[in-house]
């Protein structure tokens, strides 16, 4: 396949539209994959764009439909954009934090036609899931978790894994057990936005690890064919990368909350790119034609050591903005290959945590909570010292 | 949870369905029948697809069988109807009403 934006290559569509609606949040998970300059980015599409957004997306062929954030719920019109979603064929995945959400809104989105609702904890524990989320969201999450079910949506519960609530998977699994969820998603944390800043904080140990890995098995065993358990271990552990998003503009389109069109929903740091927006053009020729979904699309523009590998095409190189961070070069290897020259690096961080993990000295550092009034400092440089909570 | 009757045995009298927490539907640009759920979404041959739009909650096992020996004498569906109702129900695609 070319590289070069050249419309006569055949592409295949895209399957997967995420609609980040906004970057406001009620919560501030220090984990959020948002930019930490959202606060430059506050001019969200209007009703109108997304709806047309929706349909070239589902013309092309697009199938299923993420409503996101930002917490998706504080924009008013969700029930109008939930309700055009399904007339249109999607099916709708409305991704939230509860907050926001109340029973009666539960049931008016069910009548809109929303296909399934996924809540996120923070973690199993009043206290420690309050405490990441900056809130107290714990009592109305579980709330809010009941009214899903009984609504009669099947119900995704997802929490973001990370060293500070990975000593509690059992916890996590057993509280996903009482709410009746019928799958649990027990995400790792990706090291973008809020979370790259954070990562001394949140970036678990090898025994942690080893330990979840022992626990989710015994449940996956457990209660096969009635919860459906989805674990990975971070790729952070790992020696080879993970085929990020299918591929660049191989089945993922992001629509950021100000219009921009992005692979993936980190892509948006990345230098070099246009970010064409969805106010200047039409989804089908950001899909197909635009520079930035061809830039990574198929194997011609990969370097060594991926260009001679036997196994490009089995991870394409891995992530591109993972490279970006890490390496200062998104067309490097993913440095969680092990080929990648950057890739011992990596591996003495995550050991050099490892290593003080538990102490005052790693764990009695500054967290940067997910906010506005942060991202605004970010924005003018102000040291982290003086983030606020 | 998905299925609460995941150890019930499929015989000819079972009722399947396709479960209320998924979705069957034509696809036009994919040219095939998917089932989707939460996040995920499967694209189906033309035989699983012609035995899903008999799973109305309505028709047993052995109407879905007879209705598609008519409609395909040439072929034995049985053993692919059973097999693949079986793969369904696993999947939480069909709950057995």
């Amino acid at each position: 396949m070319k590289t070069d934006g050249s419309s006569t290559n055949k592409v295949n569509p895209p399957l997967w539209l995420l609609a980040e609606l906004t970057y406001a949040c009620p919560l501030q998970c220090p984990y959020c994959s948002n930019p930490v300059e959202m606060a430059n980015y506050k001019k969200e599409l209007s009703t109108e764009d997304w709806i047309r957004v929706m349909r070239e997306a589902r013309k092309m062929g697009a199938v299923q439909l993420g409503f996101s954030g930002g917490e998706p719920l504080t924009r008013p019109d969700l029930e109008e954009l939930i309700a055009e979603a399904r007339q249109l064929g999607f099916y709708t995945n409305l991704i939230t934090s509860g907050i926001g959400m109340d029973e009666k809104r539960v049931k008016g989105f069910k009548e809109a036609g929303l296909d399934h609702i996924q809540v996120s904890f923070q973690a199993s524990s009043a206290d420690l899931n309050n405490f990441i989320a900056g809130t107290d969201a714990f009592e109305h999450k579980l709330e809010m978790a009941r009214a899903v079910k009984k609504h009669g949506y099947p119900m995704v519960l997802c929490f973001v894994l990370h060293r500070q609530n990975e000593p509690y998977v059992r916890e996590i699994l057993d509280l996903a057990v009482s709410l009746d969820a019928d799958y649990v998603e027990l995400a790792t944390t990706q090291y973008y936005g809020w979370a790259f800043h954070n990562k001394e904080y949140l970036i678990p140990t090898r025994e942690q690890l080893a330990n979840a890995e022992i626990v989710t098995k015994e449940f996956q065993e457990k209660l096969k064919g009635k919860m459906k358990i989805f674990y990975v271990i971070p790729d952070y552990f790992e020696d080879r990368p993970k085929k990020c998003m299918d591929g660049w503009g191989a089945i993922f389109l992001t629509i950021t909350p100000d219009g921009l069109a992005l692979p993936c929903h980190a892509a948006r740091q990345l230098p070099g790119l246009e970010l064409p927006s969805v106010q200047d053009h039409s989804i089908d020729w950001i899909w197909n034609d635009s520079p930035d979904f061809n830039k990574f699309r198929g194997l011609d523009w990969m370097k060594e050591p991926c260009r001679t590998c036997p196994e490009k095409e089995k991870d394409l190189g891995g992530c591109r903005c993972q490279a970006f961070m890490l390496t200062g070069d998104a067309t490097n290897a993913d440095p969680v290959c092990s080929k990648s020259p950057h890739h011992q690096e990596l591996v003495d961080t995550v050991e050099g945590i490892g290593k003080i993990a538990g102490t005052p000295e790693l764990e009695e550092r500054p967290i940067l909570f997910r906010n506005m009034k942060n991202s605004r400092k970010i924005i003018k440089g102000e040291s982290e010292s003086e983030l606020v909570k | 949870m998905l299925n609460d009757d995941v150890n019930e045995k499929l015989t000819l009298e079972v009722v399947p369905e396709v479960a209320s927490t998924h979705r069957f539907q034509w696809e036009e640009v994919q040219d095939c029948h998917v089932i989707m759920y939460p996040e995920g979404m499967v694209k189906l041959g033309d035989s699983s697809a012609e035995i899903l739009k008999l799973c109305d909650g309505k028709n047993d096992v052995g109407t879905i069988i007879k209705l598609l020996n008519q409609q395909y004498p040439d072929a034995q569906v049985d053993n692919d109807v059973i097999k693949f109702l079986e793969v369904a129900h696993e999947n939480g695609w069909v709950k057995y009403k």
